[in-house]
């Protein structure tokens, strides 16, 4: 199992579930809503332009469809009722310009609006997604995965939505409202009055069953994870469910959470649906009460015909920028509240990184070293380039000497993982770590590649500490293999060239020969050409361990971490590759942490840790004369959990 | 697939046939408003007949009110019938699952059984809901509209005979190109969240080869891929507004030409006119409604496929009909026992386990290798059989065959006599106790999770099979000791403990037979021998096997097997096979060498 209790990871999200940070069908507020709105219009910065563009077109097709539903006033009154053909003619080719302007200005509107969003939410996830890189593991140790992959999914389509149509329909809408009251008012303020009425009406209604939906679809939202979160775990644990025969039980609670969803899910669909009957015929009813007051006041004649019509038009149009406003209201405070969240993301402090000794290819010759320029070729010498006070550079031959001066280290504040250890390994050694979970030994290697830094004590690497070292270049002299292999889609090669970018074909070859990797390579369908995909779901844990041991050997460092590296390798494997990790580890500064004692055996040093603290330390030999704790893990008599 | 589909809506039937009946009712008095309004026009207005206009404009007013209680019906009806629908296609989707064979399990990985039962379903409740809104209602639209058009002026109707097929086509032509460009840009969205899965799993494999750059350039092309697959798509489904606009517009301005000169001839009325331009407004809406549920439901098509997948799946492990009909046979009716069990079902009795010509291969492979190959043996009540081998030696596949959580593709497994295959899988499994390779603990306390191998066990028999299991000192040295919560999957205790945790949850079942694949590799040397102490102390009449990676494991076993490539290589005592076995004695070696000569 995997050694530390840190390194146990929250599941691993399967397919979209509504983790903590799922928005709650866009009801909740956005807290800080105008720094928000600033930095999204950040994201618009280069594409003022088509903004410009948008709001004109935007103006354009809804002055258009408010003027044609004036033009029919003219039309009956002027036109149709006195005979005026050719004058009719002439406003309705008018009237079919208008329409024109108004379909080609919402369409190229829409368009436009399109590229912004999409544009914009890409760069949102492109920085989002280099943030990621960027940040320390201890935010992945506390934030789960459904976390961080619910802001690249939920939050940033939310803004997507918003933007690509949300907000310019709520415009829009706002504006076909205030233009048709305007006109309304101008047609004829006592049918307004009328009107007015039962639009207040509306907006109440909409008011009131969004607000109740959104109660519901929190409710929804909740059973919904608690349903989902059911799925998940008697289906992982499928199997356990069949040889317990627990089919049953599984299905009655099933069932009760089924229910439970069932009806709330109603409920909340129900309120928010019925908005649009309710919206729609009040504005019928509008309609025919305009129709109505409108007849009695024409038959008195303070009014006229072709205004009815004109008026009714206008009536009729009223229900859909009612229904839209407070539709479109939730979709972009969803957005808001969404965007918020990936911005907190992005503002999280990144990997502290103040090393400026860089790493090097160079050659030696008699007075030290001389830095080459990068050209593609492995170097035969790497070196650490160490700026001086004075402008020049110091060259350090990077060997692979590590130490530990009383380093101490937690996870969190009040609970010490390592305790005041002193270690060393000089270049070339093998140095095992043993002990039982949460013993720190990950938590060392940890340190070395400076995953995590330390509270107390320094590390250093050839002399050099390791945190005046550019992460990047310290990183790079380090390989690890870790217990949990993890692989990438794509083939065989793809992940073994992972190691080093530019390995030719050969020298991936030449690594996975020497890791015994090569001949179940060879026997896979596509040999090297095989794709692999869902994290290596298709190989063997075992082989999965192979390819990553693998990886590491093409990138050839000189410090190489092997972090139960071997454990889902059967013994008789192990064997067989045995030869392979020797010439691996040759001529460099490995560290092995290992269940199996005999993969530690032949160590120059085995460090048994507990608690955080080194308990004993020495060769093999050294340590069955000690008959400390080793021995008696030797002879079984102690446990390691 | 809707008749596949049709029989879950169960209950909710009632719903779903008053759904057509109300939205009848709505449309009607939707539609007959711009009727009612010409004739104040026509009628009212011009013979200034205020009683006739107000009788007009009130009934108007009545059936606006009539509409709103229709449509809150409507909606009440659909939402209830296909949430209904949906939690009853969820259940029935849950209860195949528990079915499902460890074959059935292999074919479906867990991520995309939860898509599945969580996300299609609600894809196809959402789809359900709009189509009993909208495939009820647009139709109706249509032609109720049509005719009404029709009755006001004939020969205004031939704009709208031309305008509708114009409208279909071009949208049809819009829709069937944007679901190929949107089936694209699924692939899009999928490989965009798998990069950044891949990503969060492996970000200490990301950080340690200071690969960020690497990573940062891939994610590019992945994202620059959906955007503009994204863009492409969508682009062409904006242009079904611009297009439904101009039609309509343009068969306005035709009909008020035309109109407007029948008006001045008096063959049509101001108010007729003005209703027609109405109806012409709700036939090209409704053409647009069904032209979008054909969008929806071509995305819906996909999930209900894969959702059909899984209630069609064949559930290959299954009781066996004609085992009980040939007893019965003899023996007149099936005598049925209180406990409900027909008696003529085989029942295990002494824990006696027989392999005659055992061949296994797994049939979802597809390599046709046979996984394990004519196996023969028999492991007496009681005995402790050790099993051994290399990776994919078939040693799990072998244990597997005993509680039928596989069938042999040849020969026969036999328990107390009787095959496998003509126990009630449910008599079986209660009396065979499976501690698997990939431990699985579940949310709740420790006890919730131990109970699991039987709900009626008392606290004696709790503790009882945890100390067995070597598990109860750790138990109560939790704060909470048995009350301790597990989270899900049981991450917060260590491997070796939940492995304990587990065996206790095996033995609580008192089985007559135990199978341990591998389970005690994270237990220390020392107390996994205690546990095979109390295994010959204390579960002395059980039949154990246990497969093991260590020799030690297995070294004190009645009988050892040891496995190569599917076949049996050897059998007999530690002492034996050291002598006769060559591959035993090389697995033995190879584990000597980290340990200590005692």
């Amino acid at each position: 199992m995997s050694d530390e209790r840190r390194e146990i990871k929250p599941q691993e999200s399967s397919g979209p579930r509504h983790g903590p940070g799922a928005p709650v069908h866009g009801f909740e507020k956005p807290k800080d809503t105008k720094n928000t709105i600033g930095r999204l219009l950040g994201y618009m910065a280069d594409k003022k332009l088509q903004i410009f563009v948008v709001i004109i077109l935007m103006l354009l097709s809804t002055a258009g469809s408010l003027a044609a539903n004036y033009f029919i006033k003219p039309l009956i009154n002027d036109y149709i009722l006195p005979g005026d053909f050719s004058g009719l003619g002439i406003a309705l080719m008018q009237l079919a310009g208008i329409y024109l302007v108004s379909v080609f200005a919402s369409y190229g509107q829409s368009r436009l609006m399109l590229q912004v969003a999409q544009r914009m939410t890409n760069a949102m996830r492109r920085d989002l997604f280099a943030k990621m890189q960027k940040l320390p593991l201890k935010y992945f140790d506390t934030h789960t995965h459904g976390e961080l992959m619910s802001r690249f999914t939920n939050d940033i389509d939310n803004v997507q939505t918003a933007f690509e149509q949300s907000l310019v329909q709520l415009i829009s809408s706002a504006l076909t409202f205030v233009g048709s009251v305007v006109m309304m008012i101008i047609l004829s303020p006592t049918l307004f009055l009328v009107a007015a009425v039962i639009l207040g009406l509306m907006f109440f209604f909409a008011r009131f069953f969004t607000s109740r939906s959104g109660k519901y679809f929190k409710e929804q939202q909740k059973n919904l994870g608690s349903l989902n979160g059911y799925v998940e775990e008697i289906v992982d644990g499928l199997k356990i469910v069949k040889v317990f025969g627990y089919e049953d039980k599984a299905n009655r609670e099933f069932g009760r959470r089924n229910e439970d969803y069932r009806e709330a899910a109603t409920q909340a669909n129900f309120n928010s649906s019925v908005i649009m009957p309710v919206v729609m015929n009040l504005n019928n009813i509008s309609y025919a009460a305009v129709a109505l007051v409108g007849g009695l006041l024409t038959v008195a004649g303070s009014f006229d015909v072709g205004s009815l019509a004109s008026f009714l038009q206008y009536v009729r149009q009223m229900g859909m920028p009612v229904q839209q406003i407070s539709n479109q209201m939730n979709t972009i405070l969803a957005a808001l509240a969404g965007a918020e969240r990936v911005f907190e993301v992005m503002d999280q402090p990144v990997e502290v990184d103040d090393g400026v000794v860089t790493l090097v290819g160079a050659n030696k010759n008699t007075d030290g070293f001389v830095e080459v320029a990068h050209n593609g070729v492995h170097p035969t010498h790497w070196a650490w380039k160490v700026p001086q006070a004075d402008g020049s550079f110091d060259y350090v031959e990077l060997k692979g000497d590590v130490r530990f001066n009383d380093v101490t280290f937690s996870y969190e504040p009040g609970t010490t993982v390592l305790n005041h250890v002193s270690l060393y390994a000089k270049p070339g050694q093998k140095i095992a770590f043993v002990g039982s979970t949460g013993a720190g030994k990950t938590t060392i290697t940890n340190l070395i590649n400076r995953f995590y830094d330390i509270e107390e004590g320094t590390i250093t690497f050839d002399g050099i500490n390791v945190k005046s070292i550019r992460k990047d270049d310290l990183r790079k002299s380090l390989g690890m293999v870790l217990q949990d292999t993890h692989l990438f889609t794509g083939t065989v090669m793809d992940n073994i060239r992972y190691g080093r970018l530019d390995a030719s074909d050969e020298e991936c070859i030449q690594a996975a020969k020497q890791a015994s990797a090569h001949s179940f390579i060879k026997r896979l369908p596509q040999g090297y050409d095989t794709m692999i995909t869902s994290d290596g779901a298709n190989l063997s844990q075992g082989q999965r361990q192979l390819l990553a041991i693998t990886r590491a050997a093409v990138a050839d460092p000189p410090v190489l971490i092997l972090d139960e590296a071997t454990s889902s390798i059967d013994t008789r494997t192990e064997r067989l590759i045995e030869k392979g990790m020797d010439a691996l580890m040759k001529d460099r500064t490995v560290f092995v942490i290992a269940h199996r004692l005999s993969t530690v055996r032949n160590s120059n040093a085995i460090i048994v840790l507990e608690h955080g603290e080194i308990i004993e330390r020495g060769d093999h030999d050294d340590l069955l004369q000690q008959k400390g704790r080793y021995y008696r893990l030797c002879t079984g008599q102690y446990e390691l959990t | 697939m809707i008749k596949k589909l049709a029989p879950y809506i169960g209950q909710y039937k009632k719903y779903i046939f008053l759904v057509p009946v109300f939205v009848l009712l709505d449309v009607l008095c939707e539609l007959s408003m711009p009727l009612l309004m010409a004739r104040i026009v026509d009628i009212g207005i011009p013979a200034g007949d205020v009683a006739f206009i107000s009788k007009t404009g009130g009934f108007m007013i009545l059936l606006a009110v009539g509409a709103i209680l229709f449509g809150v019906l409507n909606m009440k009806f659909s939402t209830t019938g296909a949430v209904g629908f949906a939690a009853n296609l969820r259940n029935a989707l849950f209860e195949k699952v528990q079915q499902f064979s460890f074959t059935n399990i292999d074919k479906f990985s867990t991520a995309s059984l939860v898509t599945r039962l969580t996300n299609d379903v609600n894809n196809l409740q959402v789809t359900f809901m709009m189509a009993l809104r909208l495939l009820t209602r647009a139709p109706m639209m249509l032609v109720i509209a049509f005719i009404l058009a029709y009755r006001i002026n004939a020969q205004l109707s031939i704009v709208l005979a031309i305008a509708i097929p114009i409208l279909v086509v071009s949208v049809m032509f819009i829709i069937s190109s944007a679901v190929k460009r949107f089936s694209v840009m699924q692939e899009k969205i999928d490989n965009i969240n798998r990069n950044i899965q891949e990503n969060l799993i492996g970000i200490r494999v990301v950080k340690s080869f200071v690969r960020a750059d690497h990573e940062n350039a891939k994610f590019k092309n992945s994202n620059d891929d959906f955007t503009n697959s994204a863009i492409h798509a969508i682009n062409l489904a904006i242009l079904n507004m611009p297009i439904m606009m101009f039609v309509l517009n343009a068969a306005t301005v035709v009909i008020i030409w035309m109109g407007g000169k029948m008006v001045f001839a008096g063959t049509l009325g101001t108010g007729e006119l003005i209703s027609f331009i109405s109806y012409i407004f709700q036939i090209l809406m409704s053409v647009m409604m069904i032209s979008m549920m054909i969008i929806m439901s071509a995305r819906a098509e996909a999930s209900g496929k894969r959702i059909i997948e899984v209630l069609d799946t064949q559930i290959d492990i299954v009781d066996n009909p004609e085992a009980a009909l040939s007893v019965s046979l003899d023996g007149n009716n099936a005598p049925v026992t209180t406990t409900g069990k027909a008696e003529n079902f085989p029942e295990v009795t002494s824990g006696k386990v027989e392999f005659k010509h055992v061949s296994f291969k797994y049939l979802l492979t597809g390599s046709g290798d046979d996984v394990l190959c004519d196996i023969n043996f028999v492991a007496q009540p009681g005995e402790i059989v050790g099993i051994v081998g290399g990776t994919a030696s078939g040693k799990s596949s072998l244990v597997n065959l005993i509680p039928r959580l596989y069938d042999a593709t040849e020969g026969a497994v036999l328990v107390d006599g009787a095959d496998v295959r003509n126990y009630r899988l449910a008599d079986l499994r209660e009396k065979i106790g499976v501690v698997l390779q990939v431990n699985t603990l579940f949310s709740g306390t420790i006890r919730e999770n131990i109970m699991w191998g039987n709900e009626l066990a008392t606290e004696e028999e709790i503790i009882t099979a945890c100390k067995d299991a070597q598990a109860h000192e750790f138990i109560m040295s939790l704060p909470n000791g048995y009350d301790t919560v597990l989270g899900q999957g049981g991450v917060n205790v260590s491997g070796g403990q939940k492995q304990r945790l587990c065996i206790a949850r095996a033995i609580l079942k008192k089985p007559k037979v135990l199978i341990l694949d591998d389970s005690t590799s994270a237990v220390d040397t020392a107390t996994e021998a205690r546990i095979r102490e109390a295994f010959y102390h204390n579960l002395a009449d059980t039949t154990i096997f246990i497969i093991a990676q260590r020799i030690g494991s297995v070294k004190e076993a009645d009988k050892i097997i040891v496995l190569d490539e599917g076949g049996i290589s050897g059998v007999g005592t530690h002492d034996e096979l050291l002598k006769t076995n060559e591959i035993y004695r090389e697995i033995n070696s190879s584990q000597q060498e980290g340990v200590l000569a005692q």
